[in-house]
């Protein structure tokens, strides 16, 4: 509606707004007050925390940016944790997005689509906790481990590698992992984007000398499913900068060494073993700012 | 599978009958088709074998992928010795399963209605709710979190089924999957039920629900696996074993070292997490591939 609309509504007054667009207004309600309480507070909430000092037994203290520079200067695990989370990422989140995005274009010129879209989705929709204790037998640090045993075998290592112990090997164990488990919604949400790309631009493509698939893909493909590759790269992003359970799984909190600790780990930490509400608020802040940034930026790079 | 591709290639492309098809590129690209396929589905295999192992094959030496006289000991372990201690199995399954089908359904109902008030009957401001609406698209889950338990707290629902279900039921994910999919409803419709002389109950209930039909399956599998999978809401919400769900039980039966006598037990409870979520995607794939058609975002 104009902006004239809303200021006659302003000018008749709230009730009768309210009888005029009761239908709307009702219908709406229950998820709207959820949303406010469960979703658009607590983001407003979790930046005033940050700013205190608070436990919940004591009245929060206004601190200012005491948090932040304590996160900042005077925190290593927190540092850990962050270099642990940008290396999971960079390499999770863009590798998940681009190999689903490969499968899903490769399947949808197969026949038994299904059939294959079933096999790359169902890790993703599997339990993180459940899968991890399958691959803890896979990388299982003495020789019963499927990984350990093989390699042995084939004669490139004399000794088990410890794998979830060693802290040089807990992070990769936990991208492998998660690599797996991440062909998760942005497949479904591409393959479903490349059925619904119009059949007649192939055509016209041929005429207009378009020799190869992959031309195809980069000049007609691509352009066209801008709406599902920003969809698919949004929950991409937020999954990557979201890892957790799969680090617990794999290395338990805390881990050797920090070696598998990560920002959310870092967040649970001393929000709830701690009860630092206001100091793991500003972890919070900073991982929303994180995720918040790159979505825009992948929001304008993939604008239409 | 190896058939199925080779299949494939044979096929027939209209489209592209005249293309050359540089054969080294496509034999590259199968391959790599069956190493991913190879990779997804080895672990899934390796986890049904071992639920089915008897325990002498569970610890043998070389480790065995397979299975070799498969028995189903393993589940009666799970039912039966659990049942014993303290907190019995089907109780973390009981509670796994009422706050997964409480979630589901007041998710899909809460939403549904959410996203026809929205469309059907859009309010002044619209546009910068959705605004709204799409940058909470971005928002990661964790940074919620705490504010969330603050919240819960407040209302004393610690420990409660309500401490996991009301904080996840207005999702932005799920309101924007809905408002996608209803915006293909022709308002005709509903207007030509109105001049019949419909209800607006009747016409959520009878009318646009039934054609929602995609959208609320699509939110019924995302909204399953994710509460049916959530290990942190529980493990931050609830401290009393007996509100404990499946994924927090896994952690603590096969966490710490698994004691051997376990480890059949704990195989099998690792296939019965997962089994749930892979056959209902299976039952659905169809309608939420129609579904995901309408995902995408404008950016």
């Amino acid at each position: 509606m104009s902006d004239m609309a809303i200021q006659v509504h302003r000018k008749r007054g709230l009730g009768q707004f309210i009888q005029k667009n009761w239908i709307g207004i009702a219908f709406q309600l229950p998820w709207i007050i959820l949303f406010l309480t469960f979703v658009i507070v607590p983001v407003v909430v979790a930046f005033g925390l940050s700013l205190t000092d608070f436990n919940m037994f004591q009245p929060a203290k206004f601190v200012g940016l005491k948090n932040y520079e304590l996160l900042i200067v005077e925190d290593n695990v927190f540092w850990t944790a962050m270099s642990n989370t940008l290396a999971y990422a960079v390499v999770v989140g863009p590798l998940g997005y681009f190999l689903s995005f490969f499968a899903a274009w490769v399947l949808n010129q197969l026949k038994m689509r299904n059939a294959f879209a079933l096999a790359f989705y169902a890790p993703s929709i599997t339990s993180s906790i459940a899968l991890s204790t399958v691959w803890l037998y896979f990388f299982s640090s003495d020789r019963y481990g499927l990984i350990n045993n093989s390699l042995i075998n084939m004669g490139i290592i004399d000794e088990p590698i410890l794998w979830t112990q060693n802290p040089n090997t807990i992070l990769p164990v936990i991208i492998v992992i998660s690599v797996w488990m991440s062909m998760g919604t942005g497949f479904l949400v591409f393959l479903a984007g490349l059925q619904n790309v119009d059949k007649s631009l192939y055509e016209a493509g041929a005429i207009d000398g378009i020799r190869s698939r992959f031309q195809e893909l980069k000049y007609l493909t691509l352009p066209q499913m801008k709406p599902q590759l920003l969809f698919g790269a949004i929950t991409a992003i937020i999954g990557a900068f979201g890892v957790f359970d799969v680090a617990v799984a794999v290395a338990g909190i805390p881990s050797p060494n920090y070696a598998g600790h990560t920002l959310v780990a870092h967040l649970y930490d001393y929000a709830f073993v701690r009860f630092q509400m206001g100091y793991a608020s500003a972890v919070a802040v900073i991982l929303f700012l994180i995720t918040f940034v790159i979505g825009r930026i992948v929001m304008y790079a993939l604008r239409d | 599978m190896i058939t199925g591709i080779f299949k494939a290639k044979k096929r027939k492309r209209p489209l592209t009958a005249q293309r050359v098809q540089t054969s080294g590129s496509w034999i590259l690209v199968y391959s790599l088709m069956l190493l991913l396929v190879c990779f997804t589905a080895l672990p899934l295999i390796y986890l049904v074998c071992t639920a089915f192992k008897p325990l002498s094959e569970l610890y043998v030496f070389p480790p065995q992928f397979f299975v070799r006289n498969p028995t189903t000991k393993n589940f009666s372990d799970l039912l039966l010795s659990l049942s014993s201690s303290a907190v019995p199995y089907t109780r973390y399954l009981f509670n796994s399963v009422f706050i997964a089908l409480i979630t589901v359904v007041l998710t899909i109902i809460i939403s549904s209605m959410a996203a026809y008030g929205f469309v059907k009957h859009s309010l002044p401001g619209n546009k910068m709710w959705f605004g709204l609406v799409v940058a909470a698209l971005m928002v990661s889950p964790y940074v919620t979190q705490i504010p969330r338990y603050l919240i819960v707290n407040e209302l004393k629902l610690i420990n409660s089924y309500a401490a996991l279900i009301l904080p996840v039921l207005a999702s932005a994910y799920y309101f924007f999957l809905v408002k996608q999919f209803m915006e293909q409803i022709p308002n005709e419709l509903v207007e030509a039920a109105r001049i019949d002389g419909s209800g607006e109950m009747h016409i959520f209930w009878r009318i646009i629900m039934p054609m929602l039909t995609p959208a609320w399956v699509t939110m019924m599998i995302f909204c399953f696996v994710g509460t049916w999978n959530d290990f942190f809401s529980p493990l931050i919400y609830l401290n009393d074993q007996a509100m404990k769900t499946l994924p927090l039980a896994l952690n603590t039966i096969s966490g710490g070292g698994a004691s051997i006598g376990r480890a059949g037990a704990v195989s099998a409870a690792t296939l019965l997490m997962t089994l749930p979520t892979i056959i209902l995607f299976t039952l659905s794939q169809r309608k939420v591939m129609q579904m995901m058609v309408h995902s995408g975002i404008k950016g």
